[in-house]
């Protein structure tokens, strides 16, 4: 199998491309793929943290583009899994650091040796966001069911288009099916009506996948999380496997019942 | 290089550089440009381009690799202003101004006549961010979504839902029209007048906004034979 290079990026901040990015790059882990993941925000580095690998960092992505450490030497590898690493971000510089073509520099040396590398873009369209596409093979594009995020995940799908980066796949995160059901929230349907890309997962609103990132150890090896559930699926679909989406519904099996029997929907 | 370097030439505006070329291929003119920078690496150390390129036909990629490249020297690249439908388009489509704030000169006004019966078809989606602007009248074969603006001097018909900013006749034709299958704008604007969200987007059929006898904006269904 080729390598891929996957960008995980939103537009808008805050809605899951971190926790996205760690817990997809471990469940590809899990399934036995080489992953690298690279932190793409430059002076605002937090996959370390959600990856649990915080205290381990000597060098980062500007210490390799810059001469003082070799590629090998910034990458950290994983607690659990001996074939996941992780390449952070500088903290104390900013996104000028870096440009597009040391990024795809980089990504052509991590090739050899990994079956997919998945950068975490920061949020918004300049510089961090540049850097992180121009290497891609493939970008997903994070956003949540609410009117903000989803105009900036348009913006993001239009420049995308508008760069030649082929079809972006869309991830929608912290869907909760019970303000969908009374009208309070958007249902994935409508997202995917107004980007009009293909949905790769929709992963729904879980507190475990909040313990999980502030104690360092993804939601996605927790079996009994649906958010991890959630994405070890988008996993299997990104390494070609055809997995049916899940039935968010399941945990109001009564209610549905109800509903089938009065008829009501 | 005395040759290479005075097809392009650099002076000092208002907000940054403005790089105007002269007739060339866009190889050529691309080169000259980057043999400037590279001679004087410290005059253009941090500053922001425009860029006029006249006639020039540019496609994304090439646009893409100027501004990496620029932006490795620490030069942004902001604005790109041509003639070209095609570069405007483009560089619409990467978030590139296409306008500086000091008019072009004369030349700009003699632009191919555009009359009544002249439209620029628009044949996808136009997302967030992007903006058309044309001095006649437009057909968008997609939807405008939110955040996404259409500005014409003559009427505009969207073959799809509108979600974003439509204005129509923006150099003061009451006359234009707005037609779309799903007319749920952010704003609507025919000429000076302004219209709010005119309808709940539920059910949506095809609407025509105009201005009516009184002057003001008014959408209705469309009436079908």
């Amino acid at each position: 199998m080729t390598s891929q290079v996957l960008t995980v990026t939103s537009g808008k901040g805050g809605v899951g491309k971190t926790t996205a990015v760690a817990n997809l790059a471990n469940a590809l882990a899990m399934d036995g793929k080489r992953v690298v993941c690279i932190d793409g925000d430059i002076g605002l580095r937090n996959l370390d943290v959600v990856m649990g690998l915080e205290n381990r960092i000597v060098y980062d992505i500007v210490d390799v583009i810059e001469g003082r450490c070799k590629l090998k030497q910034a990458m950290i590898r994983d607690k659990h899994y001996p074939e996941l690493y992780l390449i952070p971000a500088a903290q104390t510089r900013d996104k000028n650091a870096v440009s597009p073509s040391d990024m795809v520099r980089i990504c052509n040396d991590l090739r050899a040796d990994s079956d997919f590398v998945i950068i975490d873009s920061p949020a918004g369209i300049e510089r961090g966001f540049r850097n992180s596409i121009a290497p891609a093979d493939r970008v997903l594009v994070v956003t949540n069911p609410e009117v903000s995020a989803v105009r900036d995940a348009d913006r993001v799908v239009g420049i995308l288009e508008a760069e030649e980066k082929g079809n972006p796949s869309l991830i929608i995160n912290r869907l909760n099916p019970a303000l969908v059901k009374n009208n309070d929230m958007l249902s994935a349907e409508d997202v995917l009506d107004l980007l009009g890309i293909q949905l790769i997962g929709i992963v729904p609103e879980d507190e475990s996948v909040i313990i999980g990132s502030n104690r360092g150890a993804p939601v996605v090896t927790d079996a009994k999380s649906r958010a991890g559930q959630a994405f070890r699926n988008i996993a299997k679909r990104i390494q070609g496997q055809d997995v049916p989406f899940m039935d968010l519904d399941q945990q109001s099996g009564l209610w549905k019942s109800i509903q089938r029997i009065t008829g009501r929907k | 290089m005395e040759q290479i370097t005075s097809l392009v030439q650099i002076k000092g505006i208002r907000d940054g550089l403005l790089a105007t070329f002269a007739d060339a291929p866009w190889e050529e003119q691309r080169l000259a440009l980057l043999a400037q920078i590279d001679e004087r690496p410290a005059f253009f150390q941090g500053a922001r381009l425009a860029m006029d390129v006249g006639v020039q036909t540019l496609k994304v990629n090439d646009l893409v690799d100027l501004r990496d490249f620029l932006s490795e020297r620490n030069i942004s690249l902001w604005a790109v202003i041509s003639e070209s439908g095609t570069t405007e388009q483009t560089a619409q489509l990467l978030g590139l101004a296409t306008r500086i704030s000091k008019p072009r000169p004369e030349e700009r006004k003699q632009t191919p006549e555009i009359s009544d019966d002249t439209a620029l078809f628009v044949n996808k989606t136009l997302r967030s961010g992007t903006r058309v602007e044309f001095p006649g009248n437009v057909v968008v074969l997609g939807d405008v979504n939110a955040g996404a603006e259409v500005i014409a001097e003559g009427s505009v018909i969207i073959w799809g839902r509108v979600r974003g900013m439509i204005h129509a006749g923006c150099k003061g034709d009451n006359s234009a029209v707005i037609c779309a299958l799903d007319l749920s704008a952010t704003q609507l604007r025919i000429a000076n007048e302004v219209s709010a969200v005119l309808k709940p987007p539920k059910d949506p059929r095809p609407e025509i906004a105009s201005i009516n006898k009184e002057g003001h904006l008014q959408a209705e269904l469309w009436q079908t034979g």
